[in-house]
């Protein structure tokens, strides 16, 4: 039998996007973005902080998820290595290069390691909500009350412990449910991370309310390129350099872009990569032509300079 | 009940064996050894398309959020960051189009047109799969898309790319029954070969590459960066070197939200430069090399085929 006609149908062809998420621009048609002192590239680094329930029941695996018949030692505790001695090692690498970075908190953590909350609060840095934990897609057939009370309980737990009102998002996977832009404005979120379809932050349009988008790349992400792909850690750093030096360029001529870089504890924070996440840091460290920034204040930033 | 199985083809109809070595001489256009032509698919993936039982459009449940948002990327960030590198080199693209794009992003379009770009069609969304047409329904999108095309870029298209490569065993018969020249759908060579299609009529298949493509590369293969950059070269150094007995095809199909990424574009670039570095390459467009060889190749590959299909060949070109 044929398919139905509607796969001849066309509701949605129209000028721009095929739903009312957000506008349709192209990057180079925007004015260009200012950057503090001038600097023609921010750079914002985001490591999100995790925890992989060994049980995991939610319908939707997430990158990273166990993999195994339960009980599965072994990756559940290459994740948690991430939490006890990679994080230490990324913030040490971050502190020599005098970098900045955001976290992406899985709240469940805050509540089942303090110390290592503490040693992030001693770090400094914006906290994004990081939904509970890996475990708790917001995508797919999730009930509405069921991710809203997920999104309350892990906000409220990252407020209260950071002490930061915490109005940026990174749902796990970047998953979405139909409803997620609506609950986390709901929710007192100002922006989230999860479209990678832009390199700036733009408006992106609830029935709750306005958001902004900051997309933060997936495809020079640390477990993405080393562990989905397979590529030498050696080969991640150039692409991240190759990146930073092509933007770098970009930026000069057309005004502010973004590079965004997504790491893991998990995944960077192992002995054997640890020297390439510190090139790379190095070589981000040694230009002057960068704004280190915090994802909060290149939102903020940005939406000051949007055009009225 | 069910239905006895239809009979399937052993191959695909389209073509029978060739020997690349000792066919009839290919000239191209000024002496030159090698046609390299770049083919930027230009897509639109909906976010929400009507569910095809053979094929799912997105590995993630509504909204996939991951797979959209990246494609949507390559058309609002690394479209002008590849047309840009194409322009720097000389290069004029010749465009896979999701035809939908002409009333979803005209702005791209016009770009394009400017700069003498070739828009050949690649179905209407990316995201419409052929699997489970009927003959009806595959001829009007088919259909569709030409118009389309002619519409909005002001040309009739003479290429096919079936969307997301999904295929019909028709595909390429209604195509050429509809005013087609060429098809890139084919893989089997590295020069243009004529296909036999039901009706007769003349039709070309132009080589595309999979192994080039920087999808399949990147996605499929998990290619790092420089070494796909490496591939292209490797590539062209080879075809080139074969070109001076007889001209052959290289086509690089790339998409704007793979080559266009920033840890992508450097590589992509070098090996652009080293292509276009060297003299004898005629950089052209997918109907630039079907319309030059079936103005000038087409007769005598048909008779050369021929002398060939004697041995209990039942395909080849009929007279």
């Amino acid at each position: 039998m044929a398919l139905d006609d509607s796969h001849l149908a066309y509701p949605m062809r129209r000028h721009g996007m095929d739903h009312d998420r957000y506008a349709w621009s192209m990057l180079t048609d925007r004015p260009p973005l200012h950057w503090p002192g001038g600097k023609p590239l921010a750079v914002w680094i985001n490591v999100s902080v995790q925890h992989f329930p060994m049980n995991p029941g939610a319908a939707l695996k997430l990158p990273g998820s166990m993999t195994m018949p339960y009980p599965d030692l072994r990756h559940y505790t290459l994740r948690d290595y991430g939490n006890r001695v990679g994080i230490y090692r990324l913030l040490q690498a971050l502190r020599e290069a005098r970098l900045q970075a955001s976290f992406a908190v899985n709240a469940a953590l805050v509540d089942r390691y303090p110390a290592l909350a503490d040693a992030l609060l001693a770090h400094g840095g914006e906290w994004l909500g990081h939904s509970w934990s890996m475990d708790t897609p917001h995508a797919g057939a999730v009930p509405p009350e069921a991710e809203q009370a997920v999104i309350a309980r892990s906000l409220a737990l990252l407020r209260q412990r950071s002490g930061q009102p915490v109005r940026g998002w990174l749902s796990p996977g970047k998953l979405q449910t139909a409803r997620t832009p609506e609950l986390l404005k709901a929710a007192g979120i100002d922006y989230f991370c999860d479209w990678v379809n832009d390199e700036l932050p733009y408006r992106f349009h609830t029935t709750a309310g306005e958001l902004w988008n900051l997309p933060l790349a997936t495809e020079i992400e640390d477990r993405f390129v080393v562990l989905d792909n397979l590529h030498a850690e050696a080969s991640w750093a150039d692409q991240v350099i190759d990146a930073f030096e092509l933007l770098l360029a970009e930026a000069r001529a057309q005004g502010g872009r973004l590079l965004s870089l997504s790491l893991h504890p998990w995944v960077m924070g192992q002995p054997h990569r640890m020297r390439h996440l510190e090139r790379v840091l190095a070589h981000i460290a040694a230009s002057d032509a960068v704004w280190c920034a915090q994802p909060g204040e290149i939102v903020a930033l940005a939406a000051a300079q949007e055009p009225r | 009940m069910n239905a006895p199985a239809a009979p399937r083809r052993e191959d695909t109809g389209h073509y029978g064996y060739w020997p690349y070595a000792g066919r009839p001489r290919i000239s191209w256009p000024g002496g030159a050894r090698i046609a390299v032509w770049v083919a930027p698919n230009i897509e639109f993936y909906e976010l929400d398309p009507p569910l095809n039982p053979q094929r799912a459009a997105w590995p993630h449940p509504y909204p996939a959020v991951p797979g959209y948002s990246i494609r949507d990327y390559g058309n609002r960030v690394g479209h002008m960051r590849q047309m840009a590198l194409l322009d720097k080199y000389g290069l004029r693209g010749s465009i896979s189009l999701s035809t939908a794009l002409c009333i979803h992003h005209p702005e791209i379009i016009a770009m394009c047109r400017e700069r003498d770009w070739e828009f050949f069609s690649h179905g209407i969304y990316n995201t419409r799969y052929t699997y489970g047409m009927s003959e009806a329904q595959e001829r009007a999108m088919i259909l569709e898309s030409m118009d389309t095309i002619e519409r909005h870029a002001g040309r009739r298209p003479a290429g096919y790319l079936a969307p997301a490569l999904s295929h019909s065993e028709l595909t390429l018969d209604l195509f050429a029954e509809l005013g087609g020249r060429y098809s890139c759908d084919l893989f089997h060579d590295d020069q243009p070969t004529p296909l036999q299609v039901r009706g007769g009529q003349r039709f070309v298949s132009v080589p595309y590459s999979l192994e080039l493509n920087d999808t399949i590369a990147y996605v499929v293969n998990k290619v790092e960066p420089r070494r796909y950059g490496q591939m292209i070269k490797g590539s062209f150094d080879r075809l080139y070197a074969e070109g001076a007995d007889s001209g052959t095809v290289m086509c690089i199909p790339t998409h704007n939200y793979q080559v266009g990424c920033p840890h992508r574009l450097k590589a992509f670039e070098d090996a652009l430069a080293h292509i276009t570095g060297h003299s004898g390459v005629w950089l052209t467009t997918g109907r630039e090399i079907a319309e030059h060889y079936l103005a000038h190749h087409h007769d005598a590959a048909v008779a050369d085929i021929a002398r060939h299909a004697g041995a209990g060949a039942t395909t080849g070109q009929e007279a």
